[in-house]
């Protein structure tokens, strides 16, 4: 464990940024926080989360894939990706970090997306822990804690000190580079955070909610319960859950013919949308039923059937304060485990 | 820089053959003049026309062709409208290929083979007859039932009828909608025709079709003893990626683009009725 | 509030006036409510809400609920009921089908804004109509209300019904004493540049998650133009400024003469971008160009934009009305 004075958090950021691009929190006109490039005069947000997840870096909501020239019967594909640069973000929530290896199990399955691998490999990870988690986080149903990040490193910040916790050989590495400004340190002041941090983790609304259910009942059972009309019932058929969700990865490729070439892009898609499944013959689901269970079965039933029962959600609660009609995740699962 | 199966590679079409009335079949070889990949009958690959979009067909060429992949396709929206536009020499592009592909190697081995087919539905269905016909001892009986709405809308017809008619242990029944001048083969519904044939329930059963043939077909061999376990489909969703990723073709806990296209139809019924 | 809206619908429901009824679902939080349709009276006395927490404008959900089996009841605030009007205007509601109620309200309190103001893990609210005792996690405290209403309250246009076929308590007046285009004044009063600035700072956040649109009463498009595949541009996320601004103004334009100001684009923007500006601006053009002009206000009034007179203004007036010329 080593540790810095908050006074010299400044200094810290200047040192990462000297040596690759640093990423961090800060709060914006609207007072809402958001990930940005450190410059020299940011200063990290206090606010518990970015409205935006940090799925962004490595899976950002466009991704450019190649070009092509077409010159009459002739095509001419240009691969014009490049390697990442090195880049760290830091203060990285628990629930945010956990879905990157959510993400991870996606995008580095064979075959591997070569897109997302290299931003993995080029970007490290600096958790920060929880102190004052909000009674829309319920990260811990799925075993995550919040006050003991996962990452490449983690990060407790307490009233004079950041503590900071290698826990990767790329957060090793990562110590190596701003070392200078770090001592090393014991892990008391850290323990009794965690300890206190605990205690309110406990007492969430939604800490003891229950998804047995999902485990409990077959794949067809759930999928044609008689539940999913109410629930999807004034579901304005947005994509806003899917787009500020860290674990939703569906998109679409397009291209776009700019006049002088083809670009070929990746962007989100949400399966919340009428088309997301629409082909030139017929759509597989033509009703907004269909595609909310859909978004809701992908990640409490079929995402945990294909990895270990690991689910497709981490908690961070964006769904629930940003649906425009407050129908998330929290009340899906509560309306299923009722029936226990 | 590690490879990327979304970016593709170049293929040039040479040669067209308009099989039916809005079918086109589109022969493709790399730029180099070589077949691009090799496959497995029944699996696909993404085809495409930069600015116009991308799609998955199924190859429809047997792996035993050892020169160029074929793609029958129908003209149904548009980048298949623009694909039927295209001449000889036209470059598109092309990954794969892409799913699980018909155990032709395990399942189908030494088994008497029933082939059911519908209209388009024949398409990835000639792979593997044509994979089965060229290691024909590895395999029992072959028949194959094939309907359209007339006979010009029966795919691949000349090859039907110069090639497969003629090999011995291939028994071919052809059958159409209604009464045409110059038919003198059967007329009716494809389900109607399989339960009038009678087939053998040792088979083992290949079919492809629009979704209300497979529905009374499935029924029909039901009828007649057939169960899931030996019935084979292939099905077609939308994709994008093919890799199982995108969570276009996402049905249960299978990806159609890799999980499949292939699925027995006892797999399909744990899956929920979103196709 | 409550027990009165209870009371008539469980009465309607009883006598048979209605089938069903569109109202507010109580949530996990007081501030969280859901829209919803109760067709019994048990579901009614479980969960059905109406206090300041209720924002959600239901009217655009009679487009669909309109077209079932039976009368609805629908209760309806009074900014509710222009968005209510403009849509029978449009002939996109069957009116006979629904029964109107017109709830007053005095300003919906916004968890964001408050949560805004630094208040956070808020477990349960109360408010009195003067002030709002917040629950939180971290203890309780008091914001007043006037400080806890977000943006599509605290520049209220009307508390009077413009539609309803009954009303619970006393009709409120119009209020044209409202700020409502004090923005909008500091936006014109811009350079083009600074503006320009301004609007990418803002549409930048977008990610084209359509819950402006989905949510506009005004956007009522049976298959929106954002919609259709040949557009190359349709539902999923921007790939470039050039569609996040396109997208926003093309919206606004289509919905200009016909955006009763509901406010409700604001309200759901997950990113918080004020697209109830862009509205404002062409509502405030249009009452500057043709005269006052209020969406909804009415059924017989012909919307400007589709009527034309001899006292039109010219269209080159666009130019001096602070286009670069």
């Amino acid at each position: 464990m080593f540790r810095l004075p908050v006074s010299k958090m400044d200094e810290f950021f200047g040192a990462i940024a000297a040596a690759q691009t640093l990423y961090l929190p800060a709060d914006g006109k609207d007072g809402k926080a958001s990930y940005v490039k450190w410059e020299s005069g940011i200063a990290l947000s206090k606010a518990l989360n970015t409205v935006r997840s940090a799925k962004d870096f490595f899976f950002p909501q466009t991704t450019n894939l190649c070009d092509f020239n077409v010159n009459g019967k002739n095509i001419e594909i240009i691969d014009n990706r490049t390697e990442s640069e090195d880049f760290v973000v830091f203060g990285v929530r628990a629930c945010d970090a956990r879905s990157f290896t959510i993400l991870d199990k996606v995008f580095l399955a064979e075959p591997v997306d070569s897109y997302y691998a290299t931003r993995r490999e080029h970007g490290t990870v600096i958790t920060m822990a929880c102190t004052a988690p909000e009674e829309n986080c319920f990260c811990n149903v799925f075993g995550i804690d919040a006050a003991n990040p996962e990452g490449d490193a983690a990060c407790w910040l307490t009233e004079n000190y950041l503590y900071i916790n290698p826990i990767t050989e790329k957060g090793r590495k990562f110590i190596e580079t701003v070392k200078g400004l770090l001592e090393e340190c014991d892990s008391a002041e850290v323990d009794a955070q965690k300890a206190a941090t605990k205690e309110i983790l406990d007492r969430l609304p939604f800490a003891n909610v229950n998804t047995d259910y999902f485990r409990k009942n077959t794949l067809l059972d759930i999928f044609n319960s008689d539940k999913w009309a109410k629930l999807s019932e004034s579901c304005l058929a947005c994509g806003t859950c899917t787009f500020v969700c860290p674990t939703c990865q569906c998109y679409d490729i397009k291209d776009y013919d700019t006049g002088h070439g083809v670009k070929r892009y990746r962007t989100w898609d949400s399966c919340m949308y009428s088309d997301f499944t629409k082909m030139a013959a017929a759509n597989s689901r033509t009703t907004q039923l269909q595609r909310f269970r859909q978004r809701f079965m992908h990640k409490l039933v079929y995402f945990p059937d294909n990895n270990e029962g690991e689910f497709g959600c981490v908690g961070c609660g964006r769904c629930l304060s940003r649906c425009p009609i407050s129908m998330n995740i929290i009340k899906v699962i509560k309306n299923f485990g009722e029936e226990e | 820089m590690r490879s990327e199966t979304l970016i593709p590679r170049i293929g040039v079409v040479t040669d067209i053959r308009q099989d039916t009335p809005d079918v086109k079949t589109f022969r493709v070889v790399g730029t180099d003049g070589n077949k691009l990949f090799e496959h497995i009958p029944g699996q696909c690959a993404m085809l495409s026309i930069p600015g116009v979009g991308e799609g998955m067909f199924s190859i429809t060429s047997s792996p035993t062709n050892r020169e160029f992949m074929e793609f029958s396709i129908k003209k149904c929206g548009c980048l298949t409208s623009w694909l039927h536009m295209m001449d000889v020499g036209q470059q598109i592009t092309v990954r794969g290929p892409y799913g699980n592909g018909f155990p032709v190697e395990s399942d189908f081995k030494g088994k008497n083979l029933l082939f059911i087919a519908g209209g388009i539905g024949l398409a990835p269905l000639r792979s593997v007859i044509n994979y089965v016909r060229d290691n024909r001892a590895n395999y029992g009986s072959v028949q194959i039932i094939y309907g359209s709405r007339s006979m010009d809308d029966l795919v691949d017809y000349k090859e039907i009828i110069d090639e497969w008619m003629k090999d011995d242990g291939i028994e071919v029944n052809l059958t159409i909608d209604r009464e045409q001048e110059g038919w003198d083969g059967h007329v009716g519904f494809v389900p109607n025709y399989v339960k009038e044939l009678n087939p053998d329930v040792s088979k083992t059963v290949v079919m492809c079709g629009p979704p209300i043939m497979i529905k009374f077909t499935l029924a029909g061999l039901k009828e007649l003893g057939f169960i899931e376990t030996q019935v084979f489909t292939t099905m077609e969703l939308r994709m994008k990626c093919a890799i199982g990723k995108c969570g276009r073709c996402n049905i249960g806990n299978k990806y159609v683009c890799k999980d499949g296209p292939v699925f027995r139809f006892d797999q399909l019924d744990l899956l929920p009725n979103e196709y | 509030m409550q027990e009165q809206t209870v009371k008539r619908a469980l009465e309607l429901l009883a006598d048979g006036t209605v089938n069903r009824v569109l109202g507010w679902k109580t949530g996990e939080f007081a501030y969280d409510t859901t829209p919803a349709v109760f067709t019994s009276a048990e579901e009614v006395e479980k969960s059905f809400i109406y206090n300041d927490f209720c924002g959600p404008n239901l009217s655009k959900y009679l487009i669909k609920e309109s077209r079932k089996e039976g009368k609805i009841l629908v209760f309806l605030k009074p900014c509710d009921t222009y968005s209510f009007n403009q849509l029978c205007k449009e002939h996109r509601l069957i009116r006979e089908n629904i029964y109107v109620i017109g709830v007053p309200c005095t300003g919906k309190v916004s968890a964001e804004k408050i949560k805004s103001s630094g208040i956070k893990g808020i477990t349960g609210m109360e408010s009195d109509g003067e002030n709002v005792t917040v629950h939180t996690l971290y203890g309780d405290s008091t914001v007043k209300k006037s400080d806890a209403m977000g943006a599509k309250c605290s520049t209220c246009k009307s508390k009077k019904h413009v539609a309803f076929d009954e009303l619970i308590g006393e009709d409120g007046e119009v209020n044209n004493d409202n700020a409502r285009f004090e923005m909008v004044e500091k936006l014109e009063a811009m350079s083009a540049d600074e503006r320009y600035e301004f609007w990418r700072g803002e549409l930048s956040k977008c990610i084209r998650c359509n819950a402006c649109r989905n949510v506009c009463p005004a956007c009522s498009c049976e298959n929106c133009v954002f919609d259709n595949p040949e557009s190359g541009i349709q539902q999923r996320a921007a790939v470039n400024s050039f569609e996040e601004n396109m997208f926003h103004l093309i919206r606004a334009f289509h919905v200009a003469g016909r955006c009763t100001d509901c406010g409700e684009c604001s309200r759901v923007c997950p990113q918080n971008i004020p697209l109830h500006l862009l509205n404002r601006k062409y509502i405030k053009d249009i009452n500057e160009f043709y005269g006052d002009y209020q969406a909804g206000a009415d059924l017989d009034t012909r919307p400007p934009l589709n009527a034309y007179t001899f006292d039109d203004c010219e269209p080159s007036i666009v130019y001096k009305k602070g286009g670069n010329e």
